[in-house]
């Protein structure tokens, strides 16, 4: 029993960053951008982050230095993308080449310092038990006694799922994704609207980034701590299906798939029954998020499902002349 | 109509609230205005880059000379800068294809690396045939691996309309992984640790000016892709299909034969390139999990800046290569991160995007513009 425990709260844990991603992503796509930088978004956001954390001592300032710097980021892209009309697919791989570079540079200064997180800050970063709520058996380890944010995570996840899915301004937002001639005919800003959710969504996977830095670093700066998350998290907006509520589902799975190969040895010691399973090499654990995904893209085309799939304008660019 | 006919007033209200700009589509430039605008993008870059270099207490000029210096200084240097530049090269001109019949294949990364697997396989296969038959075999090997991992794709965008840029993508990491499941299995060189041995001599590229012949096949490209494009058939059954697939269908054309086709052959490329690193000095004759290490993304980028032009191609992947192979020598000079390379290269494309967006449209005055220009002075 323990050992699924410790193996779901560890699954939350390493999903929360590709929540956040995720997420972010989710709500670019979702007002028509397909802003393919999440992996140069979210190693800005670490470095900001981490970098805030270490000056100011505050969890508050990390986050929001890295929303900043991801929701900058976000705009480079809108201007370029809305305003300058440049290619999007072009423009977001450009951010990922750009916003590593910076990040790796600044990020090579700061390794020299040998930088450490504060103890107060690192406390604070190590876990939080939520009263009562962590009390609750099986479901309170695992959820509710997670650092501070994993909450956060869930929190902006749910949010965002209520903000695109029941609000009229999330309405307006799937407009300009699905359709942005018509959007712009009933009246609907459409550039207004792709800017402000590729800065909003670019500012989340900021966050996520932060999250990898401060996390999973214990502490310690490292130059490598997005490493591929980000493309991770373009492909989880796939498998959760444009929905930040599935992304909730979604990333506990990849979270899963990316623990399993690290503690198959407990399992299989505990249920000796699933032996098979370390025998499987490791990179088949590694790829299979990346198979589902693909064919959860296949599957979903083969189906024409018209729910669930990427909003019909992600990807173009919207030129009101052109109508 | 004279403004007065229908109440002046409703007219200037109108005016006033008129932007001082608007966005008019412009004829084609002609070349030499475009490289202009080019340059000047690519200036713009440089000194934003030099001034971030300045920031950090170098001198910009200084070090951008070290840059080219450390690209052409001496044999050893220049040959590094070749192995940077001939994949590159080969990848942009494979991804060329298929953007031309604006097929969104971001998948040149996996696609390499599968024509890097294929070819190693080929070479473990049949150890024992003489060394160009080999090599001609682990090519055909090569372009096959990479060419089905292109060709899955555009099966099924022909048959389900499935999201090509999504599904490469994806690919990507698969063949990462089998390559790192090769590594750590059925290819492993030592028990315990991860790594596929040395090619044989005999599936190693022959040298000529102590470069092995990559660079070669990577110039004969250059101008097969620029033939095969302007002067065949199929180049121009892409270039409809790019324009308008409708327009094809019309024209009788068989679109979905035209984009499987197209996208084995642009995988192809990008395998065959795979297999002249693994077959290269480059790669130490090794396959390993970084035999693609981002040029399949790279490329992406310099097809686009070369505008889709095999000879843009060159010219962008040669900038390019400068760029990597000088701030890797700068980095020991300067102690500045090498890391330069990217945000160089990343304002270089950010720059020219935008630029981009003034060689199609430009910026005209409105009467409330003049108006306002008029006022000014």
């Amino acid at each position: 029993m323990n050992t699924i425990i410790n193996f779901l709260f560890a699954a939350v844990k390493n999903g929360a960053p590709l929540l956040l991603g995720t997420t972010g992503e989710i709500i670019t796509e979702k007002s028509g951008s397909l802003n393919l930088g999440v992996e140069g978004i979210m190693a800005l956001g670490a470095f900001a982050g981490y970098y805030a954390g270490y000056k100011t001592g505050s969890l508050i300032m990390a986050i929001l230095a890295a929303f900043l710097v991801g929701a900058l980021a976000g705009l480079i892209f809108a201007f370029l993308t809305v305003t300058l009309q440049a290619n999007q697919n072009v423009t977001g791989l450009t951010l990922t080449i750009f916003g590593s570079g910076v990040a790796l540079f600044f990020g090579e200064i700061l390794i020299k310092q040998r930088p450490k997180l504060s103890a107060a800050l690192n406390a604070l970063l190590s876990g939080t038990e939520i009263p009562l709520l962590s009390k609750i058996p099986v479901i309170g380890r695992i959820l509710f006694s997670q650092n501070i944010l994993v909450y956060l995570a869930i929190i902006i996840a749910v949010l965002a799922g209520i903000y695109l899915k029941y609000t009229r301004l999330g309405l307006k937002v799937r407009a300009v994704g699905e359709n942005p001639a018509a959007a712009d005919a009933s009246g609907i800003k459409v550039a207004l609207t792709r800017y402000v959710n590729a800065m909003l969504g670019g500012g989340i996977c900021g966050i996520g980034g932060a999250y990898l830095a401060l996390i999973n670093g214990r502490g310690d700066w490292d130059n490598n701590s997005v490493s591929g998350q980000g493309w991770i998290s373009v492909a989880l907006v796939i498998f959760a299906r444009w929905s930040p509520f599935g992304a909730l589902l979604g990333s506990l799975v990849f979270g899963a798939f990316y623990v399993f190969q690290i503690r198959v040895n407990d399992i299989v010691a505990t249920f000796p029954f699933l032996g098979f399973l370390s025998k499987i090499p490791n990179a088949f654990y590694s790829m299979l998020p990346f198979v589902i995904t693909a064919l959860v893209l296949v599957i979903s085309s083969v189906q024409k499902k018209k729910v669930g799939v990427q909003p019909s304008s992600c990807g173009i660019n919207y030129y009101r002349e052109d109508r | 109509m004279p403004d007065n006919l229908n109440g002046g007033g409703i007219s200037a209200q109108f005016r006033a609230k008129e932007p001082p700009f608007r966005v008019v589509k412009r004829a084609e430039l002609p070349l030499e205005k475009l490289i202009l605008f080019y340059v000047i993008s690519v200036l713009v870059a440089v000194v934003i880059g030099g001034l971030f270099i300045a920031l950090n207490g170098v001198n910009p000029f200084l070090y951008f000379k070290e840059v080219f210096s450390g690209c052409f200084r001496s044999g050893v240097a220049f040959r590094g800068l070749v192995r940077i530049i001939v994949p590159l090269l080969m990848v942009s001109l494979g991804v060329i294809l298929a953007f031309k019949m604006r097929y969104w294949n971001i998948g040149a990364e996996g696609q390499l690396i599968m024509g890097a697997v294929f070819a190693t396989w080929a070479s473990r296969a049949f150890p024992g045939l003489p060394t160009p038959i080999m090599l001609i075999v682990m090519a055909v090997a090569g372009i096959i691996g990479g060419g089905i991992w292109g060709l899955i794709t555009a099966f099924f965008k022909c048959r389900f309309n499935t999201n090509e840029t999504l599904f490469t993508l994806m690919l990507n990491y698969v063949a990462f992984y089998i390559v790192d499941y090769l590594r750590n299995g059925p290819w492993q060189a030592d028990p315990g640790f991860p790594g596929i041995g040395r090619l044989a001599a005999n599936s190693r590229l022959p040298q000529i000016f102590r470069l092995d012949i990559s660079w070669i096949v990577a110039i004969v490209l250059v101008f097969f892709i620029y033939i095969y494009l302007k002067y065949t058939k199929q180049g121009y059954e892409i270039a409809v299909v790019g324009d308008s697939i409708s327009t094809a269908r019309y024209a009788g054309m068989n679109v979905n034969r035209i984009m499987q086709r197209t996208m084995f052959l642009s995988a192809g490329i990008c395998g065959l390139a795979g297999m002249l690193k693994v077959s290269g000095v480059v790669s130490n004759y090794t396959l390993d999990t970084g035999i693609a290490s981002g040029v399949g993304f790279t490329a992406i980028s310099v097809a686009w800046l070369a505008k889709l032009n095999p000879f843009g191609v060159f010219v962008v992947s040669f900038l390019f290569g400068v760029l990597e192979k000088g701030c890797s020598v700068a980095e020991s000079t300067f102690h500045l991160s090498a890391a330069i390379t990217q945000i160089l290269q990343g304002l270089i494309l950010f720059t020219i995007l935008g630029s981009d967006f003034f060689i199609r449209y430009k910026l005209q005055l409105t009467r409330g513009g003049r108006k306002l220009n008029e006022h000014n002075n």
